[in-house]
């Protein structure tokens, strides 16, 4: 059975209309990064020659692909990684069973990961008895409130100080009442150092895997991926086969420009570097496919995997910041995601193209230069033609089509439509429920004479003019 | 086939016509020329604190005087002084109830105010996670400028894990409002000594 098709509009008009404190500050805390970002790049004098490098060195290893991921398998095993293949998330996720169960491991504590989300693998391990834990503190959030990540690094941006005090009271419970952050930090820093000492695994993702010497980046602000990593005696990691570079000196590229892109800051307060499993530990690494191969073959969409995850586009799209990365209801969400999660499955996600003003601003701030806007509008292209629009639109633009086809016709449409606007009441055309998108938009005033009006006019007066001896 | 080479045979069937070249990789104009003060102002934007004790001696009653008499200190380098022996932790999880741990660092990187640790600098790794607090020694001469440099000095192939840390822990989940003590150390302070 197909799945149902994502509503990315009512979804963000139940965002918008839940009261008038959530959009806003959400909106506030996103544009805070986004202009952070670029006091960050602002900084560096070679920060466009950057992501121009950065570009070209992801557009190499991914044009060399199988190269670098055998030398990254090579010497990832030389140095006593175990690793593992996965063609897709139910692959990844068997093995990650698999590595628990052989060591009867009934809990483990996991970092973020945008890869074992993609692969469910969280709801995989619950349902055969295994605790997760969550220990990124946005992730765990979310994980409480059964909620899916709605921002790549920011996973709880859109709720408030006040919702997480009252899930965390009914969680672990704190005053319901008390919105501290650092209150509220302090005691969900408790709760998992108990969970941390009690895993009997740890999990990874990775943000960058290099070729040269079989090592793997994982990059956090709270160093819960090294807990993770050095509590347990086991440490799983799931890396996508995008996430390859070629040597350790790209690294000094990528992380200069990661955190900068990110959230604005130099650098994340951990940046960690596991080259083989630590004294008395082991290290499994499951490489993913998961459809990236796949992706990797389209023409128009194959750059989509240069991406680093920092989550810039997100910050700075306007539709984005008024909607929540929820509306997107896909693991990927925001520019990026519309790209992304098509490839995943195009008849649910057919929708999110049109979830876009088409402005190019994520194409200005993408750390690594993927064509995103571009790439969006080239997807509205495929639903078009694969007939994913949805009735109420198709008709609207074969009526469009129909009218510009006739010229009569659109100068009769084009005075009433101005007519019209005059006389329609205020609150409908600003009401809430029929167009959120209306709360803060005044619509463009339409001009008193259409162009043709006044061009006829115009030239009827000019051929007096002339007639006039 | 099983799935890795199917995975191989998938990647190579996909792969663009067009191959791009590796790029050309310039040597950029260093923007910083005074290392240690630019180093100290970023440590404190991170987050972190420094020191300046006159010699080792000094450092070891600025431990004291900074954590107290009652704490658990466990230091990784025989210039300081802890009461935990850490050449004696068989397991991660005996690291669980320190309050400060004590690592010497082998650089510094003056851009943002990380330093380096490694496997054998920690000796156990959970010692730079589980410890309340942590207090790094760092050479004020052990710096380079910045991630270029910093990537050309650390071998990868010499130790399994090493960690870039810049600060304490932090996060800004709640509210977007800056907390530091996540998950990780709670402060970190750097004696340049």
């Amino acid at each position: 059975m197909a799945a149902k098709r994502v509503d990315p509009a009512a979804n963000a008009a139940a965002f918008l209309d839940q009261d008038d404190i959530h959009e806003p500050a959400h909106d506030q805390n996103l544009w805070a990064a986004r202009m952070k970002r670029d006091a960050a790049a602002k900084a560096i004098p070679e920060w466009e020659e950057l992501r121009n490098i950065a570009s070209q060195i992801k557009e190499h290893t991914l044009t060399h692909l199988d190269q670098y991921l055998e030398q990254f398998e090579a010497n990832a095993t030389k140095r006593g990684a175990k690793i593992y293949w996965a063609r897709d998330a139910a692959e990844h996720n068997q093995h990650v069973w698999n590595i628990l169960n052989e060591r009867k491991i009934s809990s483990i504590i996991k970092s973020k990961s945008m890869l074992q989300e993609e692969c469910g693998m969280t709801q995989f391990l619950e349902t055969r008895g295994i605790t997760v834990t969550e220990s990124d503190l946005g992730e765990r959030i979310q994980q409480l409130d059964n909620q899916p990540p709605s921002h790549i690094v920011m996973p709880a941006i859109h709720k408030t100080p006040a919702d997480i005090a009252k899930i965390f009271s009914k969680a672990i419970g704190t005053d319901p009442d008390n919105t501290d952050p650092h209150y509220l930090n302090e005691a969900m820093r408790e709760d998992a150092r108990k969970r941390f000492l009690q895993a009997g695994a740890g999990m990874t993702g990775a943000n960058f895997a290099i070729a040269e010497t079989g090592t793997f980046v994982v990059c956090t602000n709270e160093g819960n991926a090294d807990i993770g990593a050095a509590v347990p005696r086991v440490h799983i990691a799931s890396i996508g086969i995008e996430k390859i570079l070629p040597k350790v000196t790209d690294l000094g590229i990528f992380i200069r420009l990661l955190s900068r892109s990110a959230l604005g800051t130099l650098a994340t307060q951990y940046t960690s570097h596991f080259s083989g499993p630590r004294k008395g530990g082991e290290l499994h690494i499951i490489i993913t496919d998961n459809g990236r191969s796949k992706r990797l073959g389209m023409d128009d969409f194959w750059h989509s995997l240069k991406c680093i995850r920092c989550g810039a586009c997100m910050n700075t799209c306007p539709v984005y910041r008024r909607s929540g990365g929820l509306s997107y209801g896909a693991t990927y969400s925001g520019p990026i995601g519309i790209i992304l999660d098509p490839t995943f499955d195009e008849s649910k996600y057919s929708e999110l193209p049109y979830h876009s003003t088409l402005c190019g601003s994520c194409t200005d701030v993408c750390p690594v230069k993927i064509d995103i806007s571009d790439q969006i509008l080239r997807w509205r292209k495929v639903m078009a033609e694969k007939k994913y629009l949805p009735i109420s639109r198709r008709l609207a633009f074969t009526a469009a089509g129909r009218i510009f086809e006739r010229p009569t016709l659109f100068h009769g449409v084009e005075t009433v439509a101005s007519a019209a606007l005059k006389i329609t009441p205020h609150f409908l055309l600003y009401n809430r429920a029929l167009n959120p998108w209306g709360r803060h938009r005044e619509l463009p005033h339409f001009a008193k004479q259409t162009f043709r009006e006044w061009f006829m006019q115009y030239k009827l007066k000019n051929q007096e003019d002339k007639q006039q001896p | 086939m099983n799935p890795r080479e199917q995975i191989f045979d998938a990647v190579r069937n996909h792969l663009p016509a067009e191959k791009i070249d590796y790029p050309q990789i310039p040597v950029f104009q260093k923007t910083i020329t005074e290392l240690l003060p630019a180093f100290e102002e970023r440590l404190l934007e991170a987050g972190a604190t420094f020191f300046l004790p006159a010699d080792l001696k000094e450092a070891q009653q600025l431990l004291v005087q900074q954590h107290g008499g009652g704490s658990v200190i466990c230091s990784a380098t025989p210039d300081i002084k802890g009461n935990r022996d850490i050449r004696k932790v068989k397991n991660p999880h005996e690291l669980a109830d320190v309050d400060v741990g004590v690592i010497r660092a082998s650089f510094g990187v003056a851009e943002n105010g990380m330093v380096w640790l490694t496997e054998e600098d920690l000796v156990v790794n959970a010692l730079g996670f589980l410890s309340q607090h942590l207090v790094i020694l760092l050479k004020p001469t052990a710096l380079v400028a910045d991630m270029y440099d910093a990537y050309v000095k650390v071998s990868l192939e010499d130790t399994a894990y090493g960690c870039f840390m810049m600060g304490p822990s932090a996060t800004a989940d709640i509210g977007a409002v800056l907390v530091h003590g996540a998950q990780g150390a709670r402060s970190l302070s750097v004696y340049l000594v």
